[in-house]
């Protein structure tokens, strides 16, 4: 990620640091992303036990609307956890971030349009094909 | 670029997954539940999607090794880097390999892409796809992450020495647009657990 030498203001106050420098302006290019490596054993330990919980959903065989949002919720925090701190995506200026985030989230738009369709297909198959199989 | 490639694999995956709602919202015949198509038997006792949840394991150990790697990288320790590196690609292909067990039993119970013992025809179509194209993203990581290791190993990226293809000097920025390629890779992984596993 060749940042120009821009200094982003991050959120958490420990974690001060500087913004990627610029490769290609020759400058010493040692320094990029510093973070304690705890931070990623403690999102990794974070991931294990969401990981966990997701899939106790299934051992214990929890059924109908608790069992999709808990799905989706794990689904969605363990999602962020990976792109926020293991990409770095929360130390990247907040342009990157809308050009990469936004997009996938109009899939949404896409998603609800096909459940309506599959609706519609499931319907003229009970209407015209399920008394035939 | 590869923020850019992989907004663009991201749709890729979404189409699979949107697919494989489609197919499934859509059928008549019930969908075959997945809790129990993936039960392994360890002993005497049937557990269900136990191999999916080591898998999922394995992946998201192979992301936390990967990430200490690009931490390693930007302090410039070479062998701890490249160590790291090589742990990935070994948990990645541990990864592909309980893939290929998986493939072998069910196409060894039955399942194709047009048909299976427990139900709607889509559920073959649909796990091949998206399991195949998942497992082709990991072991194209696996190549990758040997590949660049190795570069760290062999200290190109401190001798400042040319690539082979491109005759240009590489960085250990390298490190860090790898590991992107292999969190996305365990972030699809996330995915497809939730919506195809446990749905």
């Amino acid at each position: 990620m060749t940042n120009a030498a821009v200094h982003i203001e991050v959120q958490q106050p420990s974690l001060h640091l500087q913004g990627h420098e610029a490769l290609a302006s020759g400058a010493a290019h040692a320094k990029g992303q510093q973070h304690p490596i705890k931070l990623y054993l403690v999102v990794w330990g974070w991931l294990f036990v969401l990981s966990t919980c997701s899939y106790l959903v299934d051992y214990f065989g929890l059924q109908g609307y608790l069992r999709w949002s808990l799905i989706l919720l794990f689904m969605v925090l363990k999602a962020g956890l990976i792109v926020a701190v293991f990409m770095h995506m929360a130390w990247e200026r907040l342009a990157l971030a809308y050009a990469i985030l936004l997009p996938p989230v109009l899939v949404l738009v896409f998603v609800a349009i096909m459940v309506f369709e599959s609706d519609y297909t499931h319907l003229l198959r009970v209407i015209f094909f399920a008394s035939s199989t | 670029m590869m923020w850019i490639f992989l907004l663009s694999d991201t749709f890729i995956f979404s189409c699979f997954l949107l697919s494989y709602m489609t197919a499934r919202m859509s059928t008549t015949v019930p969908w075959p539940n997945p809790s129990e198509v993936f039960a392994l038997t360890i002993g005497d006792k049937e557990i269900p999607l136990i191999l999916i949840a080591i898998m999922t394991f394995i992946l998201i150990s192979s992301s936390g090794t990967m990430a200490m790697a690009v931490n390693f990288g930007y302090r410039r320790d070479r062998v701890k880097t490249a160590a790291l590196m090589l742990a990935t690609a070994a948990f990645g292909a541990t990864f592909v390999g309980m893939q290929a067990f998986e493939w072998t039993k069910l196409i060894m119970e039955g399942v194709r892409p047009w048909g299976n013992p427990w139900g709607a025809p889509q559920f073959g179509a649909s796990f091949f796809m998206i399991t195949g194209f998942h497992g082709t993203h990991v072991t194209i990581g696996v190549i990758f992450l040997i590949a660049i290791a190795r570069k760290v190993w062999r200290g190109d990226f401190d001798l400042e020495r040319r690539g082979f293809f491109t005759s240009r000097k590489g960085y250990y920025e390298i490190v860090e647009i790898t590991g992107l390629y292999w969190h996305f890779v365990d972030l699809v992984w996330v995915f497809i657990f939730a919506l195809f596993y446990l749905w």
